[in-house]
């Protein structure tokens, strides 16, 4: 009866033999850590089914939720970034950038595309928080600025889906400047009379609030993002006490005058076209 | 320099170049203490009448502008920041008084309070009429709290977009003195709107149709100095900074500390000369030997000829290509390939 008796002790397979589960066969939830199959989470649109927390996500997915059928056409793909300064912190900032598009498979932090929300064409221009941390340089600005102008000139509504931790500090002014010519794009926009809705996720802080993101006709945001000018770190390091439960998340913009409603994933795309319907785009575009 | 005698004590009018006497010295003028420290006993010395020291104290005056000369000859980033923020640095209000006639400060944003970083209202600069807006910074501590060190609130900026509002309507240029380490980061700033206060006077800048000239004066730290900052011509006084973020806070992200804020510096290209290598910038208005508190009456002068200039060129465009250019300008900026 060998199987009652331990005849091997302690774990005999060598690492290189060892079966590790596949990678990415699971999700845990940031928020309530409760494991989700991945299966299920992308099902659920990259929201916990558990907790309603809304995971972070990029432009290929918000262009799937959105775009009928997930079909678009991409404007200015192949942009990419040079080194104005010659930047080096801890490694030169071209290898940065390598680096960043090796890892997340994009150009720069933001993609731009025109494609239609229910029948309703949009140019529609969304950050990815995978590159740099969906900072805001040349690429960003240029991007966003390129976006707004096919919106001028085909008449058709803007949306931009901010995720960004604010300006990229590897262009310094640059990357400042980037904040004045969005804006200024934007007012042209709004006097063409052409809407503009903005969507602001987890997170969108610095240049990025401080500029495109808070200057939308309409301003959503999803549950729960953190949205600020300043980081919370910052805040409490100037004043020196804790900060309140909820700061500077969505539903304290909201609370606070800054967001006209708060969205689930879910719904983005069926409230997005509602909200464009009663603007009367599609009348004004036919 | 002009001696007078009175009962037998004298009175020493100090010409402009030797102000310095008095004046707080950075680091990297160091070099210059044990000069001015011999100066001011050659003066003391000469002053008590029984030796006359005029011809040292000529020499020493002589040789402290020429090793002055040389330690500003070739200053890196960080020494510039520092210049920007040294105490004796003319501020806004400085300027607003000697530059201008007639100013009748206007305060309060209509919504929420008045901003004293933030200040702004009418004036005349000879015989153009003016609205000139800055961020204000305050000279000792008690000062320095009331002015909350030049970092505006939401309101600070939403009565500078009132102001230019209304400048636009009775067709007044606009003038924007830029000098703040940065917005103010606190908590109530949060709530009532600091990103968006910021993000639509953008807006409002970028299509206002009546001139805006910008003039960064000391420190130009990232959106708060931009929530001012978007203009016709975007200028910089020599020894001033502009860019994203302090070199101090670049450090610290960077590097985890602020040890390397001189490297940081460095890699921003935040002086005057790159920024206008790079076409961030329109100009940049020389500052006197030693750095604008050096001489400010010189500094209030050139500033002064610069912005009448400004004025009339910019006066002379109308409304709607004035607009253009501007947002054509900005639109110029950036650095990027299309690798298709």
């Amino acid at each position: 009866m060998s199987w009652f008796k331990r005849v091997k002790h302690g774990i005999l397979t060598k690492t290189q033999d060892k079966k590790p589960t596949p990678d990415g066969l699971w999700y845990k939830c940031k928020e309530c850590k409760e494991p989700t199959s991945t299966k299920e989470f992308e099902l659920n649109l990259w929201v916990c089914p558990k907790c309603n927390n809304h995971g972070r996500i990029g432009s290929r997915e918000y262009f799937n939720i959105l775009f009928d059928e997930g079909k678009f056409k991409e404007l200015d793909a192949n942009l990419t970034s040079g080194d104005p300064l010659k930047f080096e912190d801890t490694k030169p900032y071209p290898q940065r950038l390598e680096s960043s598009k090796k890892k997340s498979g994009l150009n720069d932090a933001v993609r731009t595309a025109i494609g239609k929300i229910n029948g309703l064409k949009v140019s529609m221009a969304v950050m990815d928080f995978a590159f740099i941390g969906g900072s805001m340089g040349s690429v960003v600005g240029e991007k966003i600025s390129r976006a707004i102008d096919a919106a001028i000139e085909h008449k058709i509504p803007m949306i931009i889906i901010s995720k960004s931790g604010g300006a990229r500090m590897m262009e310094a002014a640059f990357s400042l400047m980037q904040m004045a010519k969005t804006s200024a794009k934007l007012a042209l926009l709004d006097e063409a009379k052409i809407p503009y809705i903005s969507i602001l996720t987890d997170p969108t802080t610095g240049g990025i609030t401080a500029s495109f993101a808070m200057l939308g006709d309409i301003n959503i945001a999803e549950p729960k993002a953190l949205i600020g000018f300043a980081g919370p770190r910052i805040i409490k390091e100037t004043i020196g006490k804790d900060l309140p439960e909820g700061f500077q998340r969505s539903e304290f913009l909201q609370e606070k005058g800054f967001l006209d409603f708060i969205v689930e994933r879910k719904d983005l795309k069926d409230k997005l076209h509602e909200v464009l319907s009663i603007f009367g785009v599609h009348k004004r575009t036919a | 320099m002009t001696i007078f005698c009175f009962n037998s004590i004298r009175f020493i009018l100090l010409p402009p170049q030797v102000r310095w006497l008095m004046a707080v010295l950075l680091d990297f003028e160091k070099p210059l203490e044990e000069l001015i420290e011999q100066l001011e006993k050659a003066q003391a010395t000469h002053a008590k009448g029984r030796v006359d020291m005029s011809d040292t104290v000529a020499q020493l005056t002589k040789k402290i502008n020429n090793e002055r000369k040389n330690l500003y000859k070739d200053l890196t980033g960080w020494q510039k920041v520092q210049i920007s923020r040294h105490p004796e640095r003319p501020y806004t209000l400085d300027y607003i008084n000697a530059i201008t006639k007639n100013f009748v400060e206007l305060h309060g944003d209509r919504n929420v309070g008045d901003d004293k970083a933030m200040i702004g209202g009418l004036a005349k600069i000879d015989n153009h009429n003016v609205m000139i807006i800055g961020q204000q910074k305050g000279r000792n501590t008690k000062e320095r709290q009331y002015r909350n060190f030049g970092m505006p609130n939401p309101e600070g900026y939403r009565k500078a977009k009132r102001l230019m509002k209304m400048a636009e309507k009775f067709d007044m240029p606009v003038i924007c003195l830029i000098d703040t380490p940065g917005a103010f980061p606190g908590l109530e700033a949060e709530e009532r709107g600091q990103g968006e206060a910021i993000a639509k006077n953008l807006m409002v800048m970028a299509t206002l149709k009546v001139p805006i000239i910008c003039v960064v004066i000391g420190e130009g730290a990232s959106g708060g100095a931009l929530g001012i900052g978007v203009g016709d011509r975007v200028l910089m006084l020599e020894n001033s900074w502009y860019s994203v973020i302090s070199p101090e806070n670049c450090s610290t992200i960077l590097w985890r500390s602020w040890d390397y804020k001189e490297k940081a510096a460095d890699v921003l290209s935040l002086t005057s000369d790159k920024m206008l290598k790079n076409k961030l910038i329109d100009g940049i208005i020389p500052e006197p030997l030693g750095g604008a508190h050096n001489d400010p009456e010189m500094m209030f002068k050139t500033l002064k000829a610069e912005l009448k200039k400004n004025i009339k060129e910019l006066c002379e465009l109308g409304s709607k290509k004035l607009v253009n250019a501007r947002i054509k300008k900005f639109s110029k900026m950036g650095s990027f390939s299309d690798s298709a």
